[in-house]
């Protein structure tokens, strides 16, 4: 996947030096191991700091709502689909864009790697499919698919749905995965069970909203925890109000939610926050056949009506 | 200054002893990180560990604190009169704290203890606690304290700073509050050799390699810094969530909330984030702080600049390099520091 | 230790509807305990906290004067949730006032000086205090001339409008009253106020001050105005609002700069305004 940037950089030089756009968004090197930072390149110049690795986790659709100029953006195969959705949401032009596809690998979970080694990791460098961990005197590979983001190991999009150019050829699509083994799981459990594992999952977290905001969905104006005629949530570190935002925010992505990973990878407390938001995705896999993103023609099944959508619910 | 030498075997039993005077916090180790909590009985504090989480502002400044309570029954005589809630005042004693966050509470008692008012709650908080602070020998590569005015041996701030010296740890006095707690728990035997704390002090401070430059930062004007070019490309990443701000051992903004239920009800305070939209917004919908780069902006520019002219007191950083590792977009306010520090208006 | 949010708690003592949109009402509350008048003595031009248990507390500018003993008066618009639910309230009903808070007009520098007052819509609260103080016989020989151009949409939209005609037929103090448009009976000025200002106002010199308090979109045209006039920045003075929680300079979100509009502020010169970021 390493190899992908420079047919990045050219295709973004290009698009900038024949003015088919006014920015490009993508990735730069960040100042941690692990951690490439968003940003935007007006100019060939700039385009020189863009990076391409297993570390372009944060989904960058998320920096389009309500952009005015033309914007080029690198978009991996979850990106992509939120690029979709916010077309179909009317939150960005398809005009207005040229999406360069990166089709992905999968982007590895810092906080596993980091959680692996006792010691602070200094460096972390990969090639062909193997990651090399260094810190303190220790130095350690390992395989890339043993260390992928939980989102990327079961994901069946890595290709983009929606692109302009392609950075790469395209990746052969995993097949027979099991997508829902953790939400089964969770199913399975009895309601004190389900109720004591919520608890554990939301006890350290802090109402910091990195989980909303890196999230390409959530972006309302005004977010329901911060209306104050009524104010729906109360603000202090009360349970009940951290369970209402949590559970709150994962109806409000139900039939939208692409499964990037971006809330996980946020979370400053390491709080898997896609056990929320999956299950809804497999209902509405499993109720209506729909994966969000995948198409600009059609409307997300809670947009809709259709006299065959199930209602075993209305008893 | 003196120094006690405590043998790690007697550790147990000083702490134990001190439980009959003091509530004893300390770093705990939870799933794969630490952070500071109560000591259950018998618990020891762990101190493998590179910085807690969490720093330990909210001993004196908790995330969610109830300030007022009243009551809205017009049936009682002082129905919808607000009355101070009375705080556990009780001496607490709080081991393993890094000489950063020590320092960082010193520049946070800046604006909760002035000539013009005082913060009850936290002042409370604060001079209930003596602070035995844990001095840091392995510094983290996001560490950069020895260029904020603090460094891994700093004593301001703290009752005692211990050193790890193996198989026992020196405790330098710094407080007629931090004797009080070595004489308390046992520990009196002096050391042979203080000059060990001198020298492992250097060490560690050697290994500090990361810094930030502030030096210019006070003869630029406020209004050059803010109005420079830079500030649309540092903030262009930035989510405007919490964290950095919530991590932050320095930062001490926050919110008053009133809630009841029934006929009670409690004014509290939470913390607060400059990086929220909400935390300016006018009634009439105006918001002078309206745009993620006035947000981020706002951050950098009174932790760095805003600060420094108000209270002569460097910045308002202490280099723990929490709002560094936890970034969900990898934003280093070292970057930030270094683009203001040398920032040359053009005019 | 004094714990400076803990409100005094005051009864509703008045409640009038102060303009004829019904958006503003003037309250006046007396304090339960007597001696908490005194620890609330004030300035003019300072504002407190109006703190009503359930739902929180809003900032507002002092509209009674120091000189007036036995109350404390307030004109809020009804605007948020904690103006709304006040808005509601009756007489006889309890809440708290957190305060005095912030600084106030600079009185002792603008002792022996001429003064000119401009406000419009309902920020002439605070105004009003400082006409009133230096209106009281005690005060006014400290003062030269005192100029008062105050300007709203209708003249229903006036605040202490018979206060108003009462200053207006005193020969110790200048009102140039003005409305928008023309209306019946209306025998003052017609116009909007910035135009009225220049119109009327004295010059500006070393011994004269302007303080100007009004709506963003006044103050705006009243600057120019005012420099036109001949007033150098440190002579023109005037009071910010921004968002505020504690009121005491802890809590962070007000803040101009290094400025805290709640502690530092609300008063500030226009030379100091312009040495900090427009963040009001």
């Amino acid at each position: 996947m390493l190899e992908y940037i420079d047919k990045i950089k050219e295709i973004s030089t290009r698009l900038l030096t024949e003015k088919k756009v006014d920015i490009i968004i993508g990735f730069r090197k960040g100042t941690l191991p692990m951690s490439n930072e968003p940003c935007f390149a007006k100019n060939a110049e700039d385009i020189k700091s863009f990076v391409w690795d297993s570390n372009c986790g944060i989904n960058l659709a998320n920096y389009l709502p309500n952009r005015k100029e033309k914007i080029g953006i690198i978009a991996k195969g979850c990106d992509s689909r939120n690029i979709v959705t916010h077309i179909i949401e009317n939150k960005i032009k398809r005009d207005q864009l040229v999406i360069i596809g990166v089709p992905c690998k999968g982007m590895i979970d810092r906080k596993k790697i980091s959680d692996m080694f006792e010691k602070e990791i200094t460096e972390v460098t990969e090639k062909q499919g193997k990651i090399t961990v260094k810190g303190n005197g220790v130095e350690k590979t390992i395989e890339k698919s043993k260390v992928l983001q939980e989102n990327c190991a079961i994901c069946i999009h890595r290709n983009p749905v929606i692109y302009d150019e392609l950075a790469a050829e395209k990746v052969e699509e995993q097949k027979n995965v099991d997508r829902y083994e953790d939400v089964r799981k969770v199913e399975a459990m009895t309601p004190e069970d389900k109720w004591k594992y919520f608890d554990n999952l939301l006890e350290n977290c802090i109402r910091c909203y990195a989980c909303r905001n890196a999230c390409p969905l959530c972006y309302c104006p005004t977010c329901f925890v911060d209306e104050a005629k009524p104010q729906w949530v109360g603000k202090s570190q009360d349970p009940t109000d951290t369970r209402t935002f949590h559970f709150l925010r994962a109806f409000h992505c139900a039939g939208r939610c692409t499964d990037c990973g971006a809330c996980v990878r946020a979370c400053p407390m390491g709080i898997n926050v896609r056990a929320f938001t999956k299950k809804l995705e497999k209902d509405c896999f499993e109720l209506f056949n729909w994966e969000a993103g995948l198409s600009m023609d059609e409307r997300p099944p809670l947009d809709t009506f259709k006299p065959t959508d199930p209602d075993e619910f209305i008893k | 200054m003196k120094v006690i030498k405590i043998d790690k075997k007697k550790w147990a039993e000083g702490l134990n002893k001190l439980r009959a005077a003091y509530q004893l916090i300390g770093p705990v180790k939870k799933d794969t990180y630490h952070d500071f909590q109560v000591l259950d009985k018998d618990q020891l504090p762990d101190f493998d560990f590179l910085n807690t989480r969490m720093s330990p502002k909210s001993i004196a400044f908790p995330q969610s604190e109830v300030m007022l309570q009243y009551s809205l029954d017009e049936a009682k005589e002082d129905h919808h009169i607000m009355k101070e809630v009375q705080k556990d005042a009780s001496p607490r004693a709080v081991f393993g704290i890094r000489p950063c966050d020590a320092k960082a509470l010193m520049l946070v008692k800046l604006n909760f203890d002035t000539s013009d008012y005082k913060d009850p709650y936290w002042i409370q908080a604060y001079e209930a606690s003596t602070l035995i602070g844990m001095a840091c020998d392995n510094p983290s590569s996001t560490c950069f304290c020895t260029s904020t005015g603090c460094g891994p041996y700093n004593e301001e701030g703290l009752d005692v700073l211990m050193v790890d010296i193996g198989d026992h740890y020196l405790a330098k006095i710094i407080s007629k509050k931090g004797e009080e707690l070595l004489e308390k728990a046992g520990w009196k035997t002096s050391a042979d050799d203080p000059s060990l704390i001198e020298k492992k002090k250097s060490q560690s401070e050697a290994k500090i390699t990361s810094a930030v430059e502030t030096k210019n930062l006070k003869d630029k004007t406020i209004l050059d810094l803010y109005e420079a070019p830079f500030w649309e490309d540092i903030s262009f990443s930035c989510l405007n969530c919490g964290t950095c701000t919530y991590v932050c051992p320095t930062c001490w903004c926050f919110d008053i909330q009133d809630e009841a239920h029934g006929k009670k009800g409690v004014r509290m305070r939470n913390w607060d984030s400059c990086m929220f939209p909400l935390f300016t917004l006018h009634t009439t919908g105006h918001n002078p702080r309206e745009t993620k780069v006035h947000r981020v902006r706002q951050r950098f520019m009174h932790k760095l600049k805003y600060f420094m002219d108000k209270y002569d007191k460097g910045i308002m950083c202490v280099g723990c390099g929490r709002c560094i590792r936890l970034c969900p977009v990898n934003i280093d306010i070292r970057t930030v520091c270094d683009k203001m520090n040398n920032f040359k208006a053009s005019c | 230790m004094i714990n400076p949010y803990v409100p005094y708690p005051v009864r509703i003592d008045d409640i009038q509807i102060a303009t004829e949109d019904k958006s503003l009402k003037t309250f006046k509350f007396v304090f339960l305990n007597k001696s908490d008048e005194e620890k609330f003595a004030y300035k003019a031009g300072q504002f407190a906290e109006l703190s009503i248990p359930g739902k929180g507390e809003i900032p507002i500018g002092i509209a009674s004067s120091p000189v007036e003993k036995g109350f404390v008066m307030f004109t809020v618009f009804k605007a948020g949730v904690v103006t709304s639910h006040l808005h509601n309230m009756k007489v006889g009903d309890i809440m708290g006032i957190r305060g005095p808070l912030g600084n106030w007009y600079p009185w002792d520098i603008l002792e022996g000086k001429n003064i000119f007052i401009i406000g419009g819509g309902f920020a002439f609260t605070t105004l009003r205090s400082s006409i009133v103080y230096m209106l009281d016989p005690a005060n006014r020989k400290k003062f030269g001339t005192i100029d008062v151009v105050y300007g709203a949409r209708t003249p229903g939209m006036l605040l202490y409008k018979d206060e108003l005609i009462a200053w207006g037929k005193r020969d110790d103090i200048r009102m140039h009253l003005t409305i928008d448009r023309e209306a019946p009976d209306w025998k003052y000025h017609v116009g909007m106020g910035p135009n009225i200002a220049e119109k009327v106002g004295p010059k500006g010199d070393d011994n004269t001050y302007a303080i100007a308090c009004g709506p963003p979109i006044m103050i705006k045209f009243t600057l120019p105005v005012l420099e036109k006039l001949g007033f150098s920045h440190d002579h023109i003075i005037l009071s910010l609002e921004n968002r505020m929680k504690c009121g005491i300079g802890m809590c962070g979100r007000c803040n101009i700069g290094k400025e805290l509009v709640c502690k530092d502020g609300p008063v500030f010169t226009l030379a100091e305004i312009n040495q900090t970021p427009r963040e009001y």
